[in-house]
Order: C-alpha cells, then structure tokens, then sequence
C-alpha cells in the first residue's frame, strides 16, 4: 500500500508527514483514511503526548487534490458537501478534541484546507519560505476546513475577510506579525526546531495541557459566567492530576519535575 | 460483583449500574434490582434523594437483546417488564440521573424516567429501537416529547439518531453538563441541596410536578393547591419558616 502519511512515534511525540510530494501532499480519499487511522492511533495510545504534522517535500499541503475530484464540466454538479463532512469535518473536530498538543511545522506552501489544517492546529511553526493560501474563493468555493471559523479567530475580523475574498498568497512573515502563527524559522531548522518543541511539550503534564486547550476552545463559544465555572470544573481535575503533585513538589524541593502525563 | 451496587451518602442514595461487559444492558434482573432497591429507598425515612449512575464511559446503552429476541407476541403480551419499569416509576422521592456516555433505548427512558437529568460532556441520548425493528418500549415515545418537543422527539425516534449532552441540555432533556470526571460528584452534590429540604415537602412538590404531566391545567393547579396546603400541616413547614426568619438553618424532621 502507498503510504501517503507517514507516521513515527518516539519519546512521546507523533510525528505525521503528509506524503504526497509530488502532488504537493494534497489530500486524496486514501490519505483521508490513512490520516484518520494515525489519529486514531493517537488518540488510543497514551504513550503519545504530542502530535507533529508536517508535509514531505517542497510543500507542507495543497488542501484537496483538485484531479481526485473529477469534476467534469459537463456532468452534474459534485456534491462537495459530502467529502467536507467525509473527511474534513471529522478530522478538524478530531484534532480540537484530542487531548494533547498538535503542532504543524509548515514547511512550504500550505493552500486550500492544507492552509486552514495548519492555522487549526495548536501550534504553527513556519518555515521562512513557507506561504499560506486561501485558494478557495478564486474556485468560487468557501473556505473549509474550519477555515471561516478559525480564520477570523486568528487573524480578525477585517484581515479574514481580506484574505479569504482575494483568496491571495500570504507570507509565513506576514502571518506571523498578523500573530496568526507562533514562530517563523529559517528554512533549514524548521524540522529541528519543531521536533524540539514537541519533544518539550511531549515531557509536559500532558493531562493539564489537554485541559487548556480543551477550555481554550470552549471559551469560543462560552460566556464569562459558563467559562468561569468550567475553569473551576477543569482546575479541581487538573489539582487531582499525578503531575500537579510532582510538580509541586518538585517546586518545593528545587528540583526538576518528571512529568507522566496523568 | 453484583450488578446493582448500592452506596448511601448521608440521605441520598446512590444506585451504580454495574454490568460493564454489557454496556450496562438493563436486562429484567437488573432492573428488577433497581426497583426493589428504589421500593427499599421510598420507605427509609433516612433516604430523601437517590441518584441512578453508571460509570465515566456508559448510563446504560439498552436492553438486553438477547432476552428480547426470545420473547414472541404472547411472551411479550405477558412480559413483567412494564410492571418493573411501573415499580420504579412509582418512587415517591426526588430521582437524579447521572448520565456519562451512552443512554440508549432503555437506558434513554431510564433517563427520562428520572426528575433531573445531569450529563457529562460525553453523554449521548438516542432511541435507536427503530434501526431493530422495534419502537421504544418503555416510555421513550411519550417522556421524550413532553421534553424536547414534537419535531426533535420524531426525528429522534423515526431515524434513530442520537444527540450530544450539549444538544439535551439545549431542547430541555437534561439540566445540567460537567465534565464527565465530575458529573458524578456533582449530581451527588445537586442531591446533597436538594436533601436538605423537607422530604415531605420533596415527595409533595414531586408529586406536582408528576401531575403536570397527567392533568389538565386547571386540575392541576387545584391538585397543586391541595398539596401546598397538606404541607402547612406539617412541622418542617413551621421549621422551615421559623429558621429562615430566625436565619439559622433549618432541622427538619419528616414530619
């Protein structure tokens, strides 16, 4: 079988390579379900406490590999709608619901829902030369992918509307200062750095951090007085946690903590 | 192990579901269980409150299908069944649901069965009868209705399709939504506030409640009426009104 996701777990961290290089790793239904079963994997597997998606080759992902689709222009219309709910609508909530971190090391040219996976994941390293590009409105489509969602979430109101009506290339550096992303790196130590930031957060109390970023999307939707309660909610359990306790005391005794993840 | 484990926390008692292999199925034995269980509760005066639970992933995701399967047209003329689900229909005291993951077909009804449905985040409601060529048989065509309304009610039991806690606590189903890790510890603690209270005034405003249900709007004010004024013959009223007055908090007596 061709493996378009290549998947590697070590110390705690899953690493993820979308690995259709010389389609600009877009996603076809095979890749679909191939990236579906690492999740899964990820999800069931304890011993992974950090995910690293990244993409093989010259770019990071291209979104829907647009000859899978097999639009002819004389045939009937497609329905879209049923690969969005397929495949990318499950794969967004998987990644939102997975409790651990997710990081994206774009390396390359993200467009299309590649672009939209990227910005959606918890933590978007770039490479300098990387590029996002929200390909949809010049197809006539919408941005998918989570995409209308996310995009005003991180980058505003004006600028998401700017960038998904001209549908127009944007630079790692630009959605960087725009503070849609976390760190712009020099090309050749993208892949150092992202390993090293995920091999960190894989040594973390993961069972806290899956908290965080559980109440973080939460707070998307919540009222003050809702996410009040659910910070008390999610306090109490995270003060019951093994790595609350090693924390402390490892505080205490000036020594440096060993965190399980429970 | 048994397959009901009852655990007392002051007044309230707390029923756990206890058939992990079968998802908590609620074959006749068990429910059985919970009905003698319940008939034990409504006669124990130091019990004002009790919660049904099952565990962090399941309430109960059905009946027992392979003890349905058996039975044909005359077995099922004759089932004891609806007399199990009358006997735990027919407890007088305040009836919490701690509802984590699945509650499906009968562990749906169980549910809806209860006055207060409390949710964790990974709870699921569904009557998925349908997809076996059954119906729900054990109240879901009626309590289901009465809570979220025509529309989801048929949607629900018509496809078979089940609904987030999120989703129940929107159209009314459920009260409340924890985190799963605390739905327990919290229904228990919505059972400590409600144990508090007067449990005559509990099992009277119970009562009205179940009436609403029954009656006509105006009988059910009158019933509601005669039992607010059978409550002002009893002590814990007087207790009741003398110690928010005084405010000191109330001892009340079941009486």
């Amino acid at each position: 079988m061709v493996e378009f996701i290549l998947s590697h777990v070590e110390q705690g961290v899953m690493t993820l390579t979308l690995n259709r290089p010389e389609r600009l790793n877009s996603f076809n239904d095979v890749m679909h379900q191939q990236l579906a079963d690492c999740l899964k994997q990820a999800e069931r597997d304890e011993t992974i406490r950090c995910l690293l998606i990244t993409g093989a080759g010259r770019g990071f992902c291209a979104g829907q590999d647009l000859n899978d689709r097999n639009v002819d222009p004389t045939g009937p219309a497609p329905d879209l709608g049923m690969s969005v709910e397929t495949f990318y609508n499950p794969l967004v909530r998987r990644l939102a619901k997975l409790p651990k971190p997710v990081i994206a090391a774009v390396n390359g040219v993200a467009a299309g829902a590649g672009a939209t996976l990227a910005l959606g994941c918890d933590m978007v390293i770039a490479a300098r030369s990387a590029s996002f590009v929200m390909a949809f409105s010049k197809l006539g489509l919408v941005p998918d992918c989570g995409g209308t969602w996310l995009l005003p979430r991180v980058a505003g109101r004006a600028r998401a509307m700017g960038l998904a009506l001209l549908g127009d290339k944007l630079s790692a550096e630009q959605a960087q200062s725009w503070g849609m992303i976390w760190q712009v790196v020099d090309d050749e130590q993208l892949a150092t750095t992202a390993q090293q930031m995920a091999l960190h957060i894989a040594s973390q109390p993961t069972f806290g951090l899956g908290l965080i970023k559980q109440a973080m999307h939460a707070a998307e939707t919540n009222t003050l007085d809702a996410q009040l309660d659910l910070e008390r909610d999610y306090q109490r359990l995270a003060g019951r946690s093994d790595d609350y306790r090693e924390g402390v005391s490892a505080f205490m005794a000036k020594r440096t903590p060993h965190f399980t993840g429970k | 192990m048994s397959e009901l484990i009852i655990t007392r926390h002051g007044c309230v008692l707390q029923l756990t579901l206890n058939r992990p292999a079968a998802r908590n199925a609620l074959n006749n034995a068990l429910l059985a269980q919970i009905a003698d269980a319940l008939e034990a509760a409504a006669v124990d005066s130091n019990i004002s409150v009790c919660v049904i639970y099952g565990n962090a992933h399941c309430f109960a995701a059905g009946a027992d299908l392979n003890e349905m399967a058996e039975k044909d047209l005359p077995a099922t003329l004759n089932d004891i069944r609806p007399q199990l689900w009358a006997r735990i229909n027919a407890f007088t005291k305040p009836l919490i649901a701690a509802v984590n993951g699945f509650a499906l077909g009968a562990g749906c009804e169980l549910a809806l069965l209860c006055d207060v449905v409390i949710a964790g985040e990974n709870a699921r409601f569904g009557l998925p009868e349908i997809t076996l060529g059954i119906m729900p048989g054990a109240g879901g065509t009626q309590r289901l209705i009465r809570c979220v309304g025509k529309s989801l009610a048929s949607k629900m039991i018509l496809t078979g399709e089940s609904i987030t806690a999120q989703h129940a606590q929107a159209v009314g189903l459920v009260s409340d939504v924890f985190p799963a890790m605390l739905t327990l510890e919290y229904a228990l603690k919505q059972a400590a506030v409600m144990a508090r209270h007067s449990p005559l005034a509990l099992q009277a405003a119970k009562q009205a409640l179940r009436q609403s249900q029954e009656v006509s709007l105006q009988a059910g004010l009158a019933q509601e009426r005669q039992l607010f004024t059978l409550l002002s013959a009893t002590d814990d009223r007087r207790e009741g009104i003398e110690a928010f007055l005084q405010k000191r908090t109330p001892d009340f007596k079941g009486r």
